[in-house]
């Protein structure tokens, strides 16, 4: 068997994208993004300011690896429990928005993650932040891709409804108020703007974004 | 302005924990009140990273970790703007 061709036979990647509203400001607020509560360890390795005022950085974060039985049956040998993970980002004060890449640096063979995160002002519903989540998830793993991308792409959604009940309890601790309350209410204002907005503009927007869609 | 922290993180060299908190108590402040206010007056804390770097380069030599060898959001240009 041609090991090449039977590599690039499994290598499908999985991509998925995301949106989702959430009211806060991103003048008021600049949150810290990796809100997993698997990450043990977390360290800046690169810090620039460029000539235009962004702000570069790159960290290391190292997590516990958490692999249902059955794919660790398949490293007979063990594996190491940690998973190191890069993530650079940019921070852009004046072009207000806020975009990280992220990946792991082992464990690649099993499973390979990259994310990219963009933050950015809504361009729909004014005074609220867009984040758009995207992630590539791939295996090499001869004859398993499928079953492994299924349970990445799973853990995906799910690290995302954790992240965002992160991201809410912490704008819940900025503004005083229990997590649930701020965000169904701002996405109820929200949308209410947005009806208001649509009345009064020749042309809706184009793109049809609900809050709170995830795919 | 305010930069959240949620958790007080620990550093991946068991003996710079203490050097990466100072740096990350300095780099909040600075970034809340002078960098997202667009105040381009020096950064106060190249002290504190150095002395952090140090040792935290050296514990990831330590260990190996392949942190070196992809450019700065190198896997990124791959990837289409959607």
């Amino acid at each position: 068997m041609d090991s090449c061709l039977s590599s690039s036979e499994s290598m499908l990647k999985h991509y998925k994208t995301s949106y989702l509203t959430v009211s806060f400001c991103l003048t008021q607020l600049c949150v810290c993004v990796s809100t997993s509560t698997h990450v043990l360890t977390e360290d800046v390795v690169y810090r620039e300011v460029t000539a235009d005022n962004r702000l570069f950085s790159r960290r290391l974060l190292m997590k516990t690896n958490r692999l249902p039985r059955w794919a660790e049956s398949f490293f007979p040998g063990g594996m190491s429990r940690s998973v190191y993970i890069i993530e650079d980002s940019i921070v852009d004060p004046v072009n207000r928005s806020l975009t990280t890449y992220t990946w792991n640096l082992n464990h690649t063979t099993l499973m390979s993650v990259e994310e990219r995160c963009v933050f950015k002002d809504s361009a729909e519903q004014p005074a609220t932040t867009q984040l758009k989540r995207e992630a590539w998830i791939s295996s090499s793993i001869y004859g398993f891709s499928k079953p492994i991308q299924e349970f990445g792409l799973a853990r995906f959604k799910s690290n995302q409804v954790k992240a965002m009940k992160g991201l809410e309890y912490a704008l819940s601790n900025l503004q005083g108020e229990t997590p649930q309350r701020l965000l169904r209410d701002t996405v109820k204002d929200a949308s209410e703007k947005a009806k208001e907005a649509a009345k009064t503009l020749a042309s809706a927007a184009a793109v049809p974004q609900k809050p709170q869609q995830y795919v | 302005m305010v930069t959240i922290s949620l958790l007080q993180m620990n550093s991946v060299g068991e003996a710079c924990t203490d050097l990466k908190r100072e740096y990350d108590q300095c780099f909040n402040r600075w970034f809340a009140e002078k960098f997202l206010k667009g105040d381009r007056s020096g950064d106060p804390c190249t002290e504190t990273f150095r002395r952090y770097q140090r040792c935290v380069q050296k514990a990831i030599k330590e260990k190996d970790i392949p942190v070196d060898g992809v450019e700065f959001m190198g896997p990124n240009k791959d990837k289409p703007e959607s």
